[in-house]
This record gives structure tokens, sequence and C-alpha cells, in this order.
């Protein structure tokens, strides 16, 4: 299907039932899903021809958990959960071993993310602070050091740099902060980049308080000198480091609020949230914010033509003498609450997207 | 539908779409807790700010947003002690089923009659713009219920006003036929 600036079609829409995807996470070949149903546990999925089928389930937190990471490089998965614990698993001899992380945290815990070189992780969490985790090899356990001022709210949302050590955080005091978390113990002196030269750890590098609602999402560009935000306001800001990295550029929609955003490269954003449809933006190199269209056509479920056997259903099932339409026009059902990319190559687009229908649609998504 | 009725709904629709914006969200305050914001009120940047929409000064809609939950208390149109006698008489039935109902609250709010407490757990089990049709055919059906119950109530006032004077024979057989029109206190309506 086309509109005007994009080119898309839906590879596949697969659902798991009727929880909620709470959150979901890939490989590094992209074959294989990790995710969980709004419960417990952690579901591992392999596509067999077009076929999804649970290789693992990986049950340790006795609360719901909230998130999850799968290292690329080193094949690790990180999760996390509300019972306030951390987990990481290793795959040893065909098995997933787990081992607890030090987070020493009394909060839930809300979002998770492998740095890229893999060698930490940050934890957002609901004490307001940010614990960054290593490895000790010590002692062969996980410790974590905290990021605590001046966050003032639960910690929705955290994104790496690049550059392994500078950290976006959004929270739902209305504000993006990036800091630096460079850890001694395990990462060599790091370069001064556009985001600023303190590198000593929970320094506060910017600051940006002007956006009018929760931050729901936070996202490092791949060259890693832009950084892009939703926050409940319905509103996408860009702040470019090269440019002006005191002044972000807020891009207010009328859409309802968006709850995550990707880059599909240094001048295209992917947004989705509880519109239940995700929406393409551009960014220019003057910064200026535009919207280029949505990525799901409005698409009329059940052909309008008028069947005996619906109407006895909505009759019997429903109590209803009105022709009863219960699906809305989008592929997804209900707020889609990530999104990923779901290709290998960098410039292929192919997006997944997951949600509180528990549905996961992979998007092919080309750009004009 | 009156002429005003329309537009009414339609704020109402709106704001609820844009209220009904809600996540899982766990208490940064209690320990592996996780409760409607808009109820325990914790912590204040976590809530949004009340909106009021109203028809006339007797018919409103408050709706309170907060990130994991939306409280609607709604006010109805009460213009006489019958109206507000059989209003506080049905919340007080549909009340006490509280948990049928899934997303009705046992206690209105002060200065409304009924409200209900919708939370990230009833959006993520129910299409979201079919709670929001629901309030909505609620808001439009209360008023025709209350009214066919007043008129019910009256046809039943009526009848029970002529056999009790039949009985009491205060008044002759004639004036009865003759369908007298028969002012009844709300005392004689404790059936």
């Amino acid at each position: 299907m086309t509109s005007n600036g994009a080119h898309y079609q839906v590879a596949e829409a697969h659902s798991f039932g009727i929880e909620p995807i709470t959150c979901h996470a890939w490989n590094k070949n992209k074959t294989e899903i990790a995710f969980s149903l709004n419960g417990n546990d952690v579901i591992l999925c392999k596509n067999h021809n077009g076929h999804w089928s649970t290789t693992a389930t990986l049950s340790a937190h006795d609360l719901r958990v909230t998130s999850i990471d799968w290292a690329p490089d080193t094949n690790r998965i990180v999760t996390c959960g509300a019972d306030r614990n951390a987990y990481v698993w290793t795959f040893v001899n065909g098995a997933w071993t787990k081992a607890l992380v030090l987070l020493r945290i009394n909060r839930a815990a809300t979002c998770v993310r492998w740095s890229p070189k893999e060698n930490k992780f940050a934890v957002g969490c609901g004490a307001k602070l940010v614990a960054v985790c290593y490895f000790d090899e010590e002692n062969d356990w996980w410790l974590s050091k905290h990021i605590k001022k001046p966050i003032r709210s639960t910690v929705t949302t955290i994104d790496w740099h690049p550059n392994n050590y500078a950290l976006a955080v959004g929270a739902s005091d209305f504000t993006t902060r990036v800091f630096s978390a460079y850890i001694k113990e395990v990462d060599e002196k790091p370069q001064p980049s556009a985001w600023g030269e303190k590198s000593t750890f929970a320094s506060l590098m910017a600051e940006y308080s002007r956006s009018g609602g929760w931050v729901h999402s936070v996202r490092f560009s791949p060259s890693g000198d832009k950084l892009a935000w939703v926050s409940h306001d319905s509103s996408i800001s860009v702040v470019d480091s090269r440019r002006d990295v005191q002044h972000p550029v807020i891009l207010r929609t009328t859409f309802l609020p968006f709850m995550d955003c990707i880059w599909l490269s240094e001048a295209f954003i992917l947004a989705a949230g509880h519109d239940c449809c995700p929406i393409l933006y551009s960014v220019e190199a003057t910064g200026k914010l535009s919207f280029v269209s949505k990525i799901d056509q409005a698409q009329k479920r059940e052909s309008g033509a008028f069947s005996a056997l619906k109407k006895f259903k909505d009759l019997d099932l429903r109590a209803a003498t009105e022709n009863v339409d219960v699906f809305i026009e989008t592929t997804h059902q209900n707020t889609i609450t990530q999104l990923s990319r779901s290709s290998t190559d960098k410039n292929d687009t192919h997006v997944c997207s997951t949600g509180m229908d528990g549905q996961m649609v992979l998007w092919d998504v080309r750009i004009k | 539908m009156s002429a005003t009725l329309r537009p009414y709904l339609n704020a109402v629709r709106a704001t609820l779409t844009a209220a009904l914006c809600v996540q899982n969200f766990d208490s940064q305050v209690v320990e592996r807790h996780n409760k409607p914001e808009v109820e325990v009120r914790s912590s204040k940047e976590l809530l949004l700010n009340p909106v009021v929409i109203s028809r006339n000064e007797k018919e409103r809609v408050l709706i309170e947003g907060s990130v994991n939950s939306v409280r609607v208390s709604i006010a109805i149109k009460q213009a006489d002690e019958i109206e507000k006698l059989l209003c506080h008489k049905f919340m007080r039935f549909m009340a006490m089923r509280a948990e049928n109902f899934s997303i009705m609250r046992r206690k209105p709010i002060e200065g409304y009659d009924i409200s209900f407490l919708i939370t990230n757990f009833n959006t993520e089990q129910m299409y979201k713009h079919k709670l929001v049709d629901f309030v909505i055919s609620f808001m439009e059906e209360i008023d025709k219920e209350i009214s066919d119950m007043k008129l019910t109530l009256n046809a039943r006032a009526r009848i029970c006003a002529e056999e009790f004077l039949k009985k009491a024979s205060l008044i002759k057989q004639d004036k009865i036929n003759q369908r007298i029109p028969v002012k009844i206190s709300t005392s004689l309506l404790q059936f």
C-alpha cells in the first residue's frame, strides 16, 4: 500500500494471545524473539516457516516482567521486573542460566538496556534512580552504581549513546536528561563528545524539561548526534548536539500520545502509541521536524455485506440488535507499546511492533 | 436527541479518549504495590488536571486522569423530588453490584451521582473505544431510564391512590371515575 512519502506493507501479523505483550527483544540475527505476556515469565520464540514455536521459558521473576534486552554479540539476555530484580541470562550448554544482579533498589524496575559494548547495562526504576550495572570479576557477580540526582520521579525509559558512556534518561517528571555512565572499573577513558566533556560517573550533561508530559521513550540516532523523545503531551522532540545542544525542536501533534519511537535513519523517526498506528516523521538538516505519513492505512475489517450469521452471533453474544463493529481500522487493536528493528541490515527498514492487543506485527517500510 | 446533548456528548467522548491513554505503572511510593494513582494521589506529577464538562448547572461530568487510571464522575439531571429519589435508588442498586460492572466505583465522588474508575487493567482487557462507547451510551440512556421510571411510578401511584381511596371510601365512586388528578405526597409512595 502506498501513501505520500512512504511505501509499506504488513509483512506479518502474529497474535500471541489476548494478553498484552509488555516488552520484547530480538536476538542478533533476528530469528528469535523474547517477550513477556504481561506475566512473570519471559518466552523465547523462533519462527519455523511462518509458524512461531516456543524454544524456552525463562522463569525467575515473581512479579510482572517490565523490560527485556538481548545483547547481540555476547548473546546474553537481561530482564527486569516489578519485583525489583534484574537477571542476566546466559546460554550455556543448550540451556539458559540466570544470574541475579545486585540492583540495591526498593521499587519496581521499569526499563533495562545493554550498553553498545555489552560490558554494562542500565536499569531505570520507580525509586527515581538509574542503576548502572557491570560485572565484578573478583566476586563473580553483577554490581550496580546509582545515578540519583536530579531525577524526581519514576524513570520510564533509557537509551545508550553509541560511545558506550552517555546515557539518555526519560522520567515521569516531564524531563529528559543525558548522564555520563562512565564506570572506571570496566571502561577506558572516554573521548569528549558533542554531548559534553564531563565524564565522571553520574554527571549531568544535558537536561530538557520543557516537554509537558511524562516522557515515554528516548532514543539516540544511529550516529548518536541526535536525541529524540516522545512524551505524553503527544509531542515528539529532537535535539541535535552538533547544531544546538541547548534547544530541542518540539513538534506537537494532533494524535494521541506516542509510547515508543525509533530512528529508521538519521533523517526519519517512526513513532507509535495510543493511536495504534506507527507514524513516520522526518528530521531535516535544519532541524525541522515534520509529519510524513501514517504507516497503516485505514482498512475495514470484514466487508460491510449483510451476513445473517453475523447478525445472530451479535444478537447472541452481545445482545446487539444493530450491526456491531468492534474492530478498529488499524492492524493493531490496542496501544502499541514497543517498536524495534527486525532486520540485521542497517539499511533495511523492517520494523517490529508489539502492543497491548497481544499482537506482533512486522512492517516492511520503504521511504521514497 | 436535543440540540445541546450531541455537542456535550462529543466533548465527553473526545476528553475520555484522550484521558484513557493509560499504562501499567508500579507505585513509586510503596514497594511492590500497583495502585490507581487517581485514587491514592501519592505523587502530584502523576496526576493530570481534572476536567469538568457541563451541559447545564445540574448535568456535568468530571474526568480526572492519571498515569494508570481515569475516574469519570457523572451528575445526572434531577428536576424534582421524585427524580432525586429515583436517581438515588437506582445508583444505589448499581453501586451494590459494582464488581459486576467492573469499571464502576462503589462510592460516587462528592457532588456527583455515579463514578467510574477505569484502570490500565481494564483497557488491557477491553477495547478502549468500546469503553468510551459504554460511558457515552450510559449517559444517553440514564436520562431516558429515569424519566421512564418516573412515568411508571406516577401510574402506579395513581392506581395505589385509587385503591386506597376506594377502600377508605373517603370520596364517592363517581368522583373517582372522573379521574381528578390526585396530588400525592411522597410518603404515600413507600411501597
